[in-house]
């Protein structure tokens, strides 16, 4: 049979979000493959230049709007940078605290999202079941469930709700006996590992090569972790370990499933370990209206390296911003990992991946 | 001994009705149309009413409505109903709620608002009939580069082998339209005409995504009918009958007794047989399209596959009878292997009317066998959504590497089971 393309997207079940990839097939193994990107771009940079430091912040929640606090906080870090200042300890740790109310969400969100990729559409319900429960305890820190507004240039929005130690106590034991749920129905299934162990396989130094961050590198076996190499807030005094692929032969969707699974356990622990160690005091700290100078910051986002670079000319708003997204370079790699699959891996391979258009597009 | 409710058959006790319905007009005319009077020629049309050749004919089509309400319309509601409403319960939801309350004209509202009904908290039974009657609105839409004629064919040609099915498919003794010496062939070969109709839709929707999905069907077709068959054969060793009521009969027989319980000698209970039925049931699951080896409309990939094309009622047929095969599937692995109608032998009533001594059967073999079908679908469901799906190379290594072998492996042990079983101090 002759070769074609196979439009895959922009509106296809297996596209979460509008984005496009084209892929060549001949009968049902991949020979080639191209994504298509752009659909959403909205120029973000563009319109942070004409608004001030501060509402920046409404703009960066809805860049990825999956894992909204993990984007503001990288662009808050940036100009807190570029500002000089220091956020107060109290603040800092109810950052890192929502930071992994976040994660967790996003990775459930992405969790729910590869059940129905692979016909496994109870993983969908069973996934948002439970990220349900952590919408509602970043609804009780900040008042909403998506978008939520929280990270500020100098610190948060609010204060911790009173009580908040206990709901995160309560949900986080709830979460990891439900874990063990999502494991007997993942990974304990044949067909489950039939359908991603050695699939969409990409090396380690491929992946370097072209820019692949955060989980998908971590899969590959390299121990990259932007909260332990370059430690931000206080991430330095939290016990936990980086999910890194160990069973070497990593960088398949199985690999990168199991990475991300294992994150939503260790973000469990950051919580409860946090939330022990929050000291009174300040939240936020006042951050100046003008600045000047360049500020320049990254963290580990639930997809990847999140990178922000700010440039302040001494008016209230940026000169110029940078965003770097770990999707828009991940996606860059994803021919050569579709390469010489099958069709169906398709889903199996960008389902693992965990694309969000919204950040990849900007 | 528990009974049937249809017997002797079908088609006798519409021939009864029928004839009974006919003698009464005939007499009616006879009697007002004497002999010498001015209307006397229609006391031909009351002859013709008497005719055999009529009643007969009459007596058939009422026979294949009967059914075909009772298989296409009733059962394959409550199939979807099982399903929608088993499923949604794994995934820890309600599922479906439409009762006959949630009806928004009179006197269905008007009673619900009076009596205080919760109109959206029912059983969901009319669910599907609802979405029946959105999709009978929709539009049906032809692509402009389709195929057209073949496009139209294809949904008649799989909706028609899937009622062809149900010709010959009993219910019970009697609930059978006809009863054919070769009807387990019959059955399967209708059973295998649909991916046909799946290659052709495929094909002549002029889409990528219906042509990979059509061409999907025709590859796995080879994988899963092949095992089907040879664990048919396997069984055949055994019931040595190619009629599906034989089969059923010969399952009736006293296995051993289990304390006070009996434990009639099903297929399933022999050492080749339950090979024979493992190979089945996950041949008859790929046969249903049901999701582990729903590969021909993966909707993660392919949208909805060899479907994409189809809308309005056109799509609600086609997907609709997804269940009336599941049903049918059910139904003949329950049939072949799990001893079809015969329940545990319950007392029937018997009621001395007058002279004569009438039957009435406790719970009918009818029930029985409904019985088990649900309970088998149920397992089905409960399978199809706790595992993903799996891949088109990975299914056709299933089927020639692991079923083809096995139920061959069944074939060679029932024929030497059935021949020197006996001999070995019965051993099946």
């Amino acid at each position: 049979m002759a070769e074609f393309w196979v439009n895959m997207g922009p509106q296809h079940p297996m596209t979460h979000g509008l984005w496009n990839m084209k892929v060549k097939i001949d009968g049902e193994t991949i020979t080639d493959a191209a994504p298509e990107i752009g659909y959403l771009h909205r120029g973000y940079e563009k319109i942070m230049e004409v608004r001030e430091f501060q509402k920046n912040v409404v703009l960066t929640d809805r860049l990825c709007y999956v894992s909204s606090i993990t984007w503001s906080h990288a662009y808050a870090l940036a100009c807190e940078k570029m500002m000089d200042i220091t956020v107060p300890p109290r603040g800092q740790w109810i950052r890192v605290i929502s930071l992994e109310l976040q994660r967790i969400a996003s990775h459930l969100m992405w969790l729910a999202a590869y059940g129905p990729d692979l016909g496994l559409l109870t993983g969908l319900l069973w996934a948002l079941r439970e990220r349900e429960l952590f919408l509602d305890l970043i609804q009780l820190l900040s008042g909403a469930r998506m978008n939520q507004n929280f990270p500020r240039i100098g610190g948060v929005r609010n204060d911790l709700p009173p009580d908040f130690d206990k709901y995160c106590a309560k949900i986080t034991k709830h979460f990891r006996e439900k874990l063990k749920e999502y494991h007997r129905l993942f990974h304990e299934s044949k067909i489950f590992l039939m359908r991603t162990q050695g699939v969409g396989r990409i090396s380690l130094a491929d992946a370097i090569n072209w820019g692949v961050t955060g989980p998908n590198l971590r899969a590959c076996g390299l121990d990259v972790d932007l909260r332990r190499l370059e430690p931000y807030e206080t991430y330095e005094e939290v016990d936990f370990e980086p999910q890194v692929w160990k069973g070497g032969d990593g960088g398949d969707s199985y690999a990168r499933f199991m990475c991300r699974f294992n994150e939503l356990e260790e973000s469990c622990r950051i919580i409860e370990q946090a939330i022990k160690k929050v000291p009174s005091g300040a939240y936020r700290a006042k951050a100046p209206r003008r600045a000047e100078g360049e500020g320049f910051a990254r963290t580990e986002d639930s997809r990847g390296e999140a990178l922000f670079y700010v440039i302040g000319d001494g008016d209230d708003r940026p000169y110029r911003v940078k965003i770097r997204s770990p999707v828009f370079c991940t996606m860059a790699a994803t021919p050569l990992m579709l390469r010489g699959n099958k069709m169906a891996d398709v889903v199996s391979i960008l389902g693992s991946v965990d694309v969000c258009v919204g950040e990849m597009d900007k | 001994m528990s009974g049937a409710l249809v017997s002797p058959d079908l088609f006798t006790l519409c021939k009864v009705l029928i004839t009974g319905i006919m003698k009464i007009q005939s007499d009616a005319i006879l009697a007002g149309a004497p002999v010498g009077s001015p209307v006397e020629p229609l006391r031909g049309l009351a002859y013709f009413l008497m005719e055999d050749w009529f009643l007969t004919f009459n007596a058939w089509m009422i026979a294949i409505t009967i059914m075909v309400t009772w298989a296409a319309a009733i059962q394959l509601l409550t199939m979807m109903w099982i399903e929608r409403k088993f499923y949604s319960r794994l995934q820890d939801r309600y599922g479906i709620m439409i009762s006959i309350w949630s009806l928004p004209f009179w006197p269905f509202s008007w009673w619900a608002k009076r009596r205080n009904k919760p109109t959206h908290r029912g059983l969901g039974y009319l669910q599907n009939v609802a979405d029946g009657v959105k999709l009978l609105q929709k539009e049906n839409i032809t692509p402009a580069n389709a195929d057209s004629a073949m496009f139209h064919t294809a949904p008649v040609l799989i909706a028609s082998s899937t009622v062809m099915i149900f010709a010959a498919l009993p219910f019970s003794e009697g609930f059978v339209i006809a009863n054919m010496p070769m009807s387990l062939l019959f059955i399967l070969a209708a059973f295998s005409l649909a991916p046909l109709g799946i290659l052709i839709a495929g094909w002549a929707s002029n889409n990528k995504y219906t042509l990979i999905g059509g061409m999907r069907a025709a590859a796995q077709l080879m994988a899963y009918e092949i095992p089907l068959l040879l664990a048919v054969v396997a069984l055949l060793m055994y019931a040595g009958s190619l009629n599906v009521i034989d089969i059923v009969h010969k399952q009736e027989a006293l296995l051993v007794m289990l304390g006070p319980i009996p434990i009639p000698a099903w297929n399933v209970f022999s050492i080749p047989q339950f090979i024979g039925f493992a190979v089945f049931l996950v041949a008859i699951m790929a046969e249903m399209e049901r999701i582990p080896f729903d590969i021909p409309e993966a909707e993660a990939e392919l949208v909805e596959g060899w479907l994409t094309e189809y809308s309005g009622m056109r799509f609600g047929l086609l997907f609709g009878f997804k269940w009336l095969r599941a049903l049918a599937g059910s139904a003949l692995v329950v049939i072949l292997y799990l001893g079809g109608w015969s329940g545990p032998v319950f007392v029937t009533l018997t009621p001395a009317v007058g002279a004569t001594v009438i039957p009435i059967p406790i719970i009918p073999h009818e029930v029985w066998f409904l019985l088990k079908v649900y309970l088998l679908f149920l397992l089905f469901v409960w399978v199809s959504w706790s595992v993903p799906r799996v891949r088109i190379d990975q299914i056709l290594n299933i089927g020639w590497k692991r079923l083809i072998p096995l139920s061959l492996l069944a074939i060679l042990l029932a024929a030497y089971l059935a021949a020197l079983g006996p001999a070995l101090g019965g051993i099946r």
